[in-house]
């Protein structure tokens, strides 16, 4: 066992750190009430190399560890989630599929502008129809011979509008069910693509999220991943790696709002002393701390297994199981310890609060990993 | 043209400093240690210069253990070519200025930047120690460094003003505020590269210390803050003149 | 000999108050050592001017009046210093940590084999060996130095001595530097802002933050600095923004600064800069955020918003001057 973080995970740890305390945190709070993309913020990521970092430097990404890429969203999503679930997306989901399942050809072209953050990818999943049950997909890719058709909704698209690159799953052979699904390459500017409103959303609200209809839309048979019906293990295999990053940025929602409720109890005073010397307020932040880190924990070992090459699917559900709904305890902990100034929008933790709940929904419900962890609990 | 950058490791200037051992030395537990925040100015300035096209490479060097290290490949990281690292543990200013003399009389820059002081020791001594134990002039109070056609352009600040000066190198400027905007954030690329840049472990000749720090204290705390009615003002002033009796 | 030679730094001809304040200091030295406490000048200063030191009980003062001092060059400066103690035979060289004393010190050091310390505060404990007190840590915590040399060389921080006035009179020697090295670079063009009070020598010092909220709501803070014969500063975010100069910016990575009074309008008070002000003899804050940690180290504070208190300080200023 060896609890040391490398010289090199920790400066990396620093590196999100200071971007997000000197750049996320100056107009987190504007764009939150704007719903405003972070255009300029995803181009510092890119830059900074945070958007393909776990991509290997062979594919133009950073070839960092995944423990390394927890601990930049933890430090990244402790000040603004908007930007982590853009990074998440466009690292776990598009970038991991591409590199682990896709061929040389697509990854020359597909995968090294996306690990450059030159481009950025969405993964379209999610139908008006089929959320937790991804094995519906209505959205059909229907065989043409040299190309597929695309037609159908897909839902709740983070990085919806200013994706280059789609991931889409969608359903070639009906009558082989989920055996039947292929994963496309789609271009955004492909012809009959046409992007829905930005989703006025409860919390991360300045990550772009829309619902993209497709009509007619033909993607060239290269741009398949994988063999034909691949598609539905393909979703399941990336989705456990993305669990990872979503449990990463659950436990920095959670680890800002501890942060934060820590720092408001040494000041805030009530009663003739600081609150923090309150046991009511201590004992708050005690528990707050141990869910804080485990949920830490749990997203590190996970990482680690990944980054070891061992089987981590049942772990990522874990992590991402746990650090949501503690996420949704601390912040909502970390808004009753700040008391009126919680409720209001300066002091941060209600949109932690609201950031949290997202954390529970997205790639896989708490309830799908309960589903995932009792199934491997009692399988015989 | 090739510049070194003179690097200190400093503890987090949020750190709360605490002593151990009788109050004799810095209670390092818990400390994250950092490029003093001048001296990673510097750097930035250095690289921004060598992106420019102006300057070759940039160096960095440290005196200091081997947990300095990690300040030195952040450095890299960061842009520098090269890290250096005189092994040695200093008891003052005049003790890292000697090694890095001694150690220079090999080398070959043109321009040597020094932050303005550590954040620790706060004696803004090294630098112009060094530049005196070389013998190469010091410019002091830098804000500025440019280079337009292989000219050196400095901007220095003087009590009440400003001053544009051309340097003939090698010289050692001491930099201050001003010289650069924001310390650099390294990419994971950078971190990358990292790893095969060369970070060179040079022995240190013996050298006395010149002064020796006895015993450390922390400050008194300072006593409540006094609060004014902001729809009394006058008050302040008569409690500034009458009992602070400052005006 | 223990006799003490300070640099007496003037502008334009005339001693500031850090200059006085050294010759004090460097009198009380001498008081404790049984030497004398010597000025050595830089440059063309009339005869009353060079009189003023002597009421702070400087007894000696090598005049270097010819010799190209201006612009300041390190090497010319620390050379002068450094013939200037070997002729006196000094056993302290002490400067005031001014942008010039803590420039040239180190160097002085060197060439005369002698220890540094930089930003005393204060007289050393003993003599034998020489023990003196500095702040360290950005002003975090204090150190007692031991110099092993037999010479010292001194920075004396600004403001924490004081004016000590003596009688006497001082004898001014008009001395050439044998060889001064020449000048190590061109200047190319220098600016000064005219008349304006200098923030290293201002004893009240209004500085204002963020909470102003733009450049344009600087007036009152102008005003109030008049009123009171106030240098003005401000807190990072706002050089950095750049509604003031940088040369403005007060804080652990800009001006180390230590006046009587400090006004913090506006600002915070982040950790670092606190370290750059905490030296100030009494912190006025206004701030409308009661958990702002610069109450911590204010001595009086106001809770409002600067827009309406800060005007309100103006009129009331004013009241206050013309009643005293």
């Amino acid at each position: 066992m060896n609890f040391n973080f490398t010289e090199e995970q920790l400066m990396i740890q620093q590196a999100a750190r200071d971007f997000a305390q000197r750049e996320l945190i100056k107009d987190v709070i504007e764009r939150d009430e704007k719903a405003e993309y972070p255009t300029q913020h995803v181009k510092t990521m890119a830059e900074l190399g945070f958007l393909g970092m776990l991509v290997d430097p062979r594919w133009d990404g950073g070839g960092m560890d995944t423990v390394s890429y927890v601990l930049a969203m933890e430090e990244i999503s402790k000040v603004d989630a908007s930007c982590s679930v853009i990074m998440s997306v466009n690292n776990s989901l598009v970038c991991y599929g591409l590199e682990a399942f896709g061929n040389d050809v697509q990854r020359e072209k597909y995968l090294k502008p996306l690990a450059r953050g030159e481009k950025i990818g969405a993964f379209l999943l999610s139908e008006p129809e089929a959320g937790s049950d991804a094995t519906r997909q209505h959205t059909l890719a229907e065989d043409k011979g040299d190309y597929y058709l695309v037609n159908g909704t897909k839902n709740w698209i983070t990085n919806g509008n200013t994706a280059g690159t789609y991931l889409v799953i969608a359903q070639t052979h009906p009558e082989k069910g989920h055996k039947g699904i292929n994963c496309l390459i789609v271009d955004r500017n492909s012809e009959g693509i046409s992007v829905g409103p930005h989703e006025n959303k409860m919390g991360m609200r300045s990550s772009d999220t829309h619902s993209v209809m497709f009509t007619d839309v033909k993607v060239p048979k290269e741009n398949r991943i994988g063999e034909d019906g691949f598609g539905f293990k393909f979703a399941m295999k990336t989705l456990e790696g993305g669990r990872i990053g979503i449990a990463a940025q659950a436990l920095g929602i959670a680890s800002g709002a501890l942060e934060r409720a820590v720092q408001y109890a040494k000041e805030r005073k009530a009663f003739g002393t600081v609150i923090a010397n309150h046991q009511a307020i201590a004992f708050k932040l005690a528990d707050m701390a141990v869910k804080v880190e485990n949920a830490r924990n749990l997203c590190l070992k996970a990482a680690w297994l990944k980054d070891q090459h061992l089987p981590y699917g049942v772990a990522s559900s874990y992590a991402k199981y746990y650090a949501a709904e503690i996420a949704m305890e601390v912040t909502t902990q970390a808004v009753q310890i700040h008391g009126g100034y919680g409720y209001v929008k300066e002091y941060h933790v209600e949109r932690l609060m609201r950031e949290a709940k997202l954390t529970q929904i997205y790639e896989g419900t708490s309830e799908i990993q309960q589903i995932v962890i009792s199934r491997d609990l009692l399988k015989d | 043209m090739k510049i070194l950058v003179c690097m200190s490791n400093v503890p987090d200037t949020t750190t709360k400093v605490r002593f151990t051992d009788g109050n004799t030395r810095l209670d390092a537990a818990g400390i994250q240690w950092i490029i003093n925040p001048w001296d990673e100015l510097a750097l930035t300035r250095a690289l921004e210069l060598k992106d420019a096209g102006a300057i070759s490479a940039v160096e960095v060097i440290n005196v200091g253990p081997a947990l300095t290290e990690a300040t030195l490949r952040k450095a890299l990281a960061i842009g520098a070519d090269k890290a250096w690292r005189i092994d040695a543990e200093t008891a003052d200013g005049y003790q890292v200025a000697q090694l890095l003399a001694q150690w220079l009389k090999d080398q070959a820059f043109d321009i040597l930047l020094a932050g303005v002081e550590s954040s620790d020791y706060n004696s803004s001594g090294v630098g112009i120690m060094l530049a005196a134990l070389a013998g190469i002039p010091s410019v002091s109070n830098v804000s500025g460094l440019s280079i337009e056609g292989g000219q050196v352009i400095l901007k220095r600040e003087i009590e009440g003003g400003q001053q544009q000066l051309k340097a003939h190198g090698p010289f050692l400027a001491v930099v201050q505020k001003g010289i650069a905007l924001e310390p650099r954030i390294p990419s994971m690329r950078g971190i990358m590269t990292a790893r095969t840049k060369p970070l060179e472990v040079v022995p240190a000749h013996p050298v006395a210390a010149r002064t020796a720090y006895q015993a450390f204290s922390l400050p008194q705390p300072k006593g409540s803050c006094r609060m004014v009615d902001p729809e009394q003002p006058d008050e302040l002033f008569r409690l500034l003149h009458e009992e602070a009796r400052v005006i | 000999m223990s006799n003490i030679l300070y640099l007496a730094e003037h502008r334009e001809g005339s001693f500031r108050k850090p200059a006085l304040e050294l010759a004090s200091y460097a009198h009380a030295l001498a008081r404790q050592t049984g030497g004398q406490a010597i000025a050595l000048v830089l440059g063309k200063v009339g005869a009353d001017q060079l009189s003023r030191l002597g009421s702070y009980g400087t007894q000696h003062i090598l005049h270097a009046a010819e010799g190209s001092f201006d612009p300041m060059d390190n090497g010319i400066w620390s050379t002068a210093v450094a013939e200037a103690a070997i002729k006196v035979s000094a056993r302290l060289v002490v400067f005031s940590a001014s942008l010039q004393g803590r420039a040239i010190a180190p160097a002085v050091a060197v060439r005369l084999e002698a220890g540094l310390v930089a930003g005393v505060n204060g007289l050393p404990s003993s003599m034998q060996p020489l023990t003196v007190e500095r702040k360290v840590y950005s002003g975090k915590a204090l150190a007692t130095v031991v110099v092993h040399t037999e010479k010292a060389v001194m920075t004396l921080s600004p403001n924490t001595f004081g004016l000590k006035e003596s009688s006497g009179d001082a004898v001014a020697e008009v001395w050439t530097v044998p060889t001064l090295p020449s000048l190590s670079f061109e200047v190319l063009e220098t600016s000064r802002s005219e008349g304006k009070l200098l923030l290293s020598e201002a004893d009240v010092v209004v500085s204002a933050g963020r909470g102003m909220k733009g450049h344009e709501h600087w007036k009152p803070v102008e005003d109030l600095a008049t009123v009171l014969g106030a240098a003005t500063a401000c807190s990072r975010p706002v050089s950095d923004e750049g509604w003031r100069p940088h040369g403005e910016h007060v804080g652990q990575t800009g001006k180390i600064i230590a006046p009587n009074l400090y006004f913090a309008l506006g600002i915070s008070g982040a950790v670092q800069h606190i370290a750059g002000v905490s030296s100030s003899k009494v912190i006025v804050a206004v701030n409308k955020d009661p958990e702002a940690p610069i109450f911590g180290a204010a001595d009086y504070g106001i809770l409002g918003d600067v827009h309406t208190v800060v005007p309100a300080l103006v009129e009331a200023a004013k009241r206050f001057k013309e009643n005293s």
